[in-house]
């Protein structure tokens, strides 16, 4: 796609009125217009989600699953409602199969404990990527410590994608689980999840889906894909913090020992025996956030009213615009160049360490991330302290990536 | 960009461009790694005592941003000829100045002071610190510090 092409799309992305919704892009910072390009790290909230937040505490909160009276009953429905939602969101078969968690970083932890570590013995191996987020890393090593496993890293290129023969080398008699990420948050890489599905099928190994980075700016579809798990956070979906989803097979969720042990997650208590309730709830112990989760549906819908196919168009716009205007600029390093890649620019620029641009930049009313964006094995891959990383979401413009322009070009006189 | 240059004035880039004594220190008898985990800062610096108990020569070598770079650069240029506890004195009032929003400037800092604006970024107060965090393993012997 050139500099110039417009947003093409079967609906195309009015950014204006998008930009409108979100009350934070309305205020200025340090006097200037405020550039956020940290959505990877967590996205601003549309007046919906702010809004159906703060409804539930206004007009109908109270405990969900427990009271007779109407409040109860409400908040219940309304929480449950977002079943069905993600449901769609996702195409998952079954509402059953949607458990509400914390975040992106509480599923995987789920999966690994109470899915994989019953399943292994020493010598067995668990196959990750070289590109994971933490949260995609340090769950998996709990397990192997615990159990005697091995984790094994299938290599990343040197243009940030995904080495897929050193990839299906890696899965063998011994792999008892596969989980990669989709989107990488660091290198924007598109990770082809359906071909690492099949291969670990063949082999009858279950794979799951880090979905933090792609659940936020592209269409998923979890049947088509044909994962087992796939998981993502609310807050980089336009809701709220401390709510998220963990998808996974009703086939696997069934026969899965609860991750905590709380209310709400039992059929019933006796000091000799406690049964566990069906999937979801044995999976949700202890009271949730429940006004978190209302809004991440919101958010979710907000997401489907604007169009995932309008969003995704809009983004690789912006994110061809970015690359051909940095690009320009001279001694830029970009970290990730894959082919097929997501609306995330990692760089460096010669001679100028990323905290000092993400200073200045920030000065400059320019929001960016620098450090290892919770990737330090990655940078280390491509022998880098850091790097600064500007993301987009559907609510910026090609005035940000200018403003990013500009402030690096200040950047260069300071330290020229 | 007024407030750039408080921030990061002149002295702080040359030292950033040009550090001095970024080098080893062959012999040393002390020595240590700090590491800033959220930026990614490291450094490893090396100093020689002499009989009397004074630094009689410390180097540093590694990677960091700019303010991190010429702390190291500033501290080692200052701290030639120091005792210990002159050292140890010298880092507490250091650390008031780029900690404290409201401290005056120390002119006992001398040519430290030019990081005091680093007090108004609460988020790079750590740039600043690393070398003197570095310099107390180095002397505690404790080998290595994160900041984390
Ligand atoms: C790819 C990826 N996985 C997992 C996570 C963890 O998400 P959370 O911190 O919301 O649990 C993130 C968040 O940055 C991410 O980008």
């Amino acid at each position: 796609m050139s500099a110039t092409a417009p947003s093409a799309g079967p609906r195309a992305l009015e950014v204006e009125r998008i930009r409108a919704d979100f009350p934070i892009l309305q205020r200025p910072m340090n006097g200037k217009r405020l550039a956020f390009l940290d959505s990877a790290a967590s996205a601003q909230k549309p007046q919906c989600v702010i809004d159906a937040e703060r409804e539930c505490y206004e007009t109908y909160y109270a405990n969900i699953h427990r009271g007779v009276y109407q409040l109860s009953q409400r908040s219940t429905q309304a929480y449950e409602g977002v079943r069905p939602i993600v449901q769609r969101f996702i195409n998952a078969p079954d509402e059953r199969e949607v458990v509400f968690v914390r975040g992106a970083t509480e599923a995987i932890n789920l999966v690994a404990q109470s899915f994989v570590r019953p399943m292994l013995s020493p010598g067995d191996e668990i196959l990750i990527t070289g590109m994971e987020h933490h949260a995609n890393i340090v769950p998996w090593q709990l397990v192997c410590e615990a159990t005697g496993a091995q984790l094994v890293v299938a290599p990343v290129l040197d243009d940030g994608q995904l080495d897929m023969e050193g990839l299906r080398a890696r899965i063998g008699p011994k792999t008892r689980f596969v989980s990669v990420v989709h989107v990488s948050n660091t290198l924007g890489t598109i990770n082809p999840v359906e071909a690492i599905i099949s291969l670990a099928h063949e082999q009858g190994v279950p794979v799951l889906v880090d979905g933090a980075q792609s659940a936020p700016h592209m269409p998923v579809d979890v049947q088509a894909m044909g994962a087992d798990f796939y998981c993502f956070s609310a807050h980089k979906t336009y809701g709220p913090s401390g709510a998220g989803v963990l998808w996974g097979r009703y086939e696997h969720l069934k026969d899965m020992p609860p991750y905590q042990g709380g209310g709400d997650m039992i059929r019933t208590v006796s000091f000799e025996k406690t049964t566990y309730a069906e999937p979801p709830q044995r999976f949700e112990a202890g009271t949730p956030n429940i006004a978190g989760v209302i809004a991440m549906g919101r958010g979710l819908e907000y997401i489907e009213s604007v169009g995932r196919e309008a969003m995704i168009a809009h983004e690789q716009g912006l994110l061809d615009y970015a690359m051909d205007r940095l690009g320009d600029i001279p001694g830029m390093r970009f970290i990730g160049t894959a082919p097929h890649k997501a609306g995330v620019v990692s760089f460096l620029l010669d001679g100028v360490h990323p905290h000092d641009m993400g200073t200045i930049l920030d000065m400059e009313g320019v929001a960016v991330r620098v450090g290892h964006h919770c990737t330090q094995p990655l940078m280390e891959r491509f022998e880098v302290p850091a790097t600064v990383r500007a993301s987009f979401g559907l609510y910026n413009d090609r005035d940000d990536v200018d403003a990013l322009v500009d402030g690096l070009h200040r950047v260069k006189e300071f330290f020229g | 960009m007024s407030d750039l240059r408080e921030l990061y004035q002149e002295v702080i880039l040359d030292h950033n461009k040009q550090p001095r004594n970024f080098r080893a220190v062959d012999p040393h008898d002390h020595e240590a790694d700090g590491y800033n985990p959220l930026c990614g800062d490291k450094i490893h610096l090396e100093l020689r005592l002499d009989d009397s108990g004074r630094i009689e020569d410390i180097g540093f070598t590694g990677e960091g941003c700019a303010i991190s770079t010429a702390s190291a650069s500033i501290m080692t240029e200052t701290l030639k000829g120091k005792t210990v506890a002159e050292a140890n004195a010298l880092f507490d009032r250091f650390h008031h100045q780029v900690t404290d929003e409201a401290s005056e400037l120390d002119p006992s800092l001398g040519k430290l002071g030019v990081l005091a604006g680093v007090r108004d970024y609460p988020m790079r107060v750590k740039c600043a610190t690393l070398a003197w965090h570095t310099l107390q393993a180095a002397l505690e012997d404790r080998g290595e510090i994160s900041t984390e």
